[in-house]
């Protein structure tokens, strides 16, 4: 019943019993939180009360205060947005997919990866909004009764494809996120002594008590909620990409933006989940159920998404000289070697040359390789998407709109701003949150935790 | 009617089930099960039937999809039809390719939000309502199986927990209810 290949390495090291999990993922939830979440926290406070500000001076003065010009319509805003998106990719990724595929290993992740999800949504949301200029209009995207007419939003359009596309997988994340969450509230809700927090998970756990029948429904709508997740989060990332390839500007206009954008969206997302991950594995001590074997696994896809992405590189450059179209030819000509060709090679050199350091078995189970190559994958990432946005268009068909474009202050501090912010809600989820599935992972402890596996068999 | 509720309590989820399964093969009806994980195996043993609500996700998401068609045929084709590049749109279907990404995620958002609000009226959970387990550490690492005497009128109360305290328990409790 329990058995699972003596060869495979344990998910949970050491000898746990179902008390141990409970007692190690609850402990800093229920401890003083260490001096060092707080300076964190303060931190990362004040840098999204920064980007607040920013945001405020934006929407107050008009979007002219970003770096935007006649010719350079869309630069770090749009930039940021898809990064955003990307980022949140990983977390429906490892709770959907690699649900359906059975990987146990996602369980060690998965609550904290989709935590980082929601949140990264909320960030990338943001950028939409507030390029809108007029954010109190930002209801005109809803098809709803207007009289304007009545003028309905425009359903051929992929901006409002991606609105919807969004919005629903924020809520369906958001959805399936709190479910899993339910459960183990319960466990907190059973166990905390202080009355405040006690009547707090009892309201967060919506009076769950565990029956047989509850259980059997959990796991066919969290299977249910995985299957069609899956093909959502595929479907996001293909609809971002369709904001540019179904334009007509070179450079934009590719048939490949979709599976490419959505391989670069896991790279950058795993890599996310890994910066967390080492801080969070450390600092809460929870070395026994994030290892060496779930970072190699991640780095894994890592280095396999990153390959996929730099074939996509590499398939670009040629069909647009194969293609025969002079302005296609152009436009990538001049991504590496025109003005911006230093922020083409950061990003060939983050994106394609350092993930296939993970070929070196000792390179990928190493934490302090694996950080230095998750934030490199990060910054990669983000100059990915600044080069397709601003080299496709800073050089536009009338060489008298020729252009540069330099980012401002407000640039600069909305974007800082939103990793502020995003600080904000992971270090709050990180202290008041269960940040493993304790529930799920007790049913991978027989099969999989270190005690049990090569224990005689005993239990069936 | 006063009823007699038993509270048998283990500390592994294999000794609950095959607990069960003994006390069940002799005709006692088990009740209820609390854990604090879902114990594979354990629906067929005490009759729980297999839940109905991936078939409602199903029913949903052709909600959704309705919804979606309905909704843009009507605002583009019908209410307010555009001219695009001189482009045809006198029909739905001459347009449809346009109208597929946002049919397929209203179909998701449909069968995601509408399953889990059915999930969560279902198990009568939901915000504000109290927690019924029986004791705080079956969402820990204890196993709960709850007997009642009323649905087990062959057997006396002292038969019951006889029978119970063969299965490797490690504590009963016993619980008057009226």
């Amino acid at each position: 019943m329990h058995k699972e290949a003596a060869i495979r390495e344990p998910l949970i090291l050491g000898h746990k019993t179902y008390h141990d999990i409970t007692n190690d993922v609850c402990h800093p939830i229920e401890d003083k939180a260490p001096r060092m979440w707080y300076l964190l926290f303060t931190i990362a406070a004040i840098v999204g009360l920064y980007g607040v500000g920013n945001i405020l001076y934006l929407l107050g003065t008009g979007i002219g205060t970003w770096g935007l010009n006649k010719t350079v319509g869309w630069a770090w805003d749009i930039t940021n947005f898809v990064w955003w998106v990307g980022i949140g990719h990983a977390g429906t990724l490892i709770s959907a997919v690699l649900l359906l595929f059975r990987q146990k290993w996602r369980m060690a992740i998965n609550r904290s990866a989709e935590a980082m999800t929601i949140f990264a949504v909320f960030m990338a949301g943001l950028f939409p909004l507030i390029h809108m200029g007029r954010l109190w209009l930002a209801y005109w995207v809803l098809p709803l009764p207007n009289q304007f007419g009545s003028l309905w939003t425009n359903f051929n359009s992929p901006l409002l494809w991606d609105v919807f596309a969004i919005s629903t997988y924020l809520s369906v994340s958001l959805v399936f996120w709190y479910i899993g969450l339910i459960p183990d509230f319960a466990t907190l809700r059973d166990r905390v002594k202080n009355p405040l927090s006690k009547r707090m998970y009892s309201l967060l756990s919506f009076g769950w008590s565990g029956r047989a029948k509850n259980w059997n429904r959990f796991e066919i709508v969290s299977l249910v909620l995985a299957g069609i997740a899956t093909p959502l989060v595929f479907s996001v990332h293909s609809i971002v990409s369709f904001d540019f390839a179904t334009s007509v500007i070179p450079g934009w206009h590719t048939t490949i933006f979709p599976p490419y954008f959505v391989a670069g969206a896991v790279f950058s997302g795993f890599a996310m989940v890994q910066t967390l991950m080492l801080i969070m594995r450390k600092a809460f001590r929870l070395e026994a159920y994030i290892h060496t074997k779930h970072i190699e696994y991640m780095n894994i896809v890592i280095m396999v998404t990153g390959s996929i992405v730099g074939v996509a590189y590499l398939t670009e450059l040629f069909v647009s000289w194969y293609s025969g179209v002079e302005y296609e030819s152009y436009a990538f000509i001049n991504r590496f070697s025109g003005p911006y060709a230093w922020a083409y090679w950061s990003m060939m050199t983050c994106n394609v040359f350092s993930p296939q350091l993970m070929w070196f078995k000792k390179l990928r189970r190493s934490m302090l390789f694996t950080f230095i190559i998750s934030i490199v994958v990060n910054i990669g990432m983000w100059f990915e998407r600044f080069v397709i946005i601003v080299t496709s268009i800073h050089r536009d068909y009338l060489p008298s709109s020729w252009s540069m474009f330099y980012p401002t202050p407000t640039d600069i501090g909305v974007y800082i701003g939103t990793i502020g912010l995003f600080s904000v809600f992971f270090l709050l989820f990180a202290r008041f949150f269960p940040v493993l599935p304790i529930a799920e992972l007790k049913t991978i402890l027989k099969s999989s935790g270190e005690s049990y596996k090569n224990a005689p068999d005993d239990h069936h | 009617m006063s009823d007699k509720v038993f509270y048998a309590m283990y500390d592994d989820d294999d000794v609950l089930k095959d607990g069960a399964k003994k006390i069940v093969a002799k005709g006692v009806k088990v009740n209820e099960v609390f854990s604090p994980f879902p114990i594979h195996g354990i629906d067929p043993i005490i009759g729980v039937k297999h839940t109905r609500l991936g078939i409602m996700a199903f029913l949903y998401g052709l909600t959704g999809l309705m919804l979606a068609t309905i909704g843009m045929r009507y605002f583009m084709i019908v209410d307010w039809p555009m001219n695009i590049g001189g482009k045809p749109n006198n029909t739905y279907l001459q347009n449809i390719l346009a109208f597929i990404p946002v049919t397929f995620e209203f179909t998701v958002l449909c069968a995601a939000h509408l399953m889990a609000i059915t999930y969560l009226l279902r198990n009568k959970t939901l915000p504000g309502r109290k927690a019924e387990n029986p004791d705080p550490r079956t969402t820990d690492d204890k196993f709960v199986m709850e007997v009642r005497l009323s649905e087990n009128p062959k057997f006396s109360a002292e038969e019951i927990s006889a029978m119970l305290k063969e299965t490797g328990i490690i504590e009963l409790n016993q619980k008057e209810i009226n």
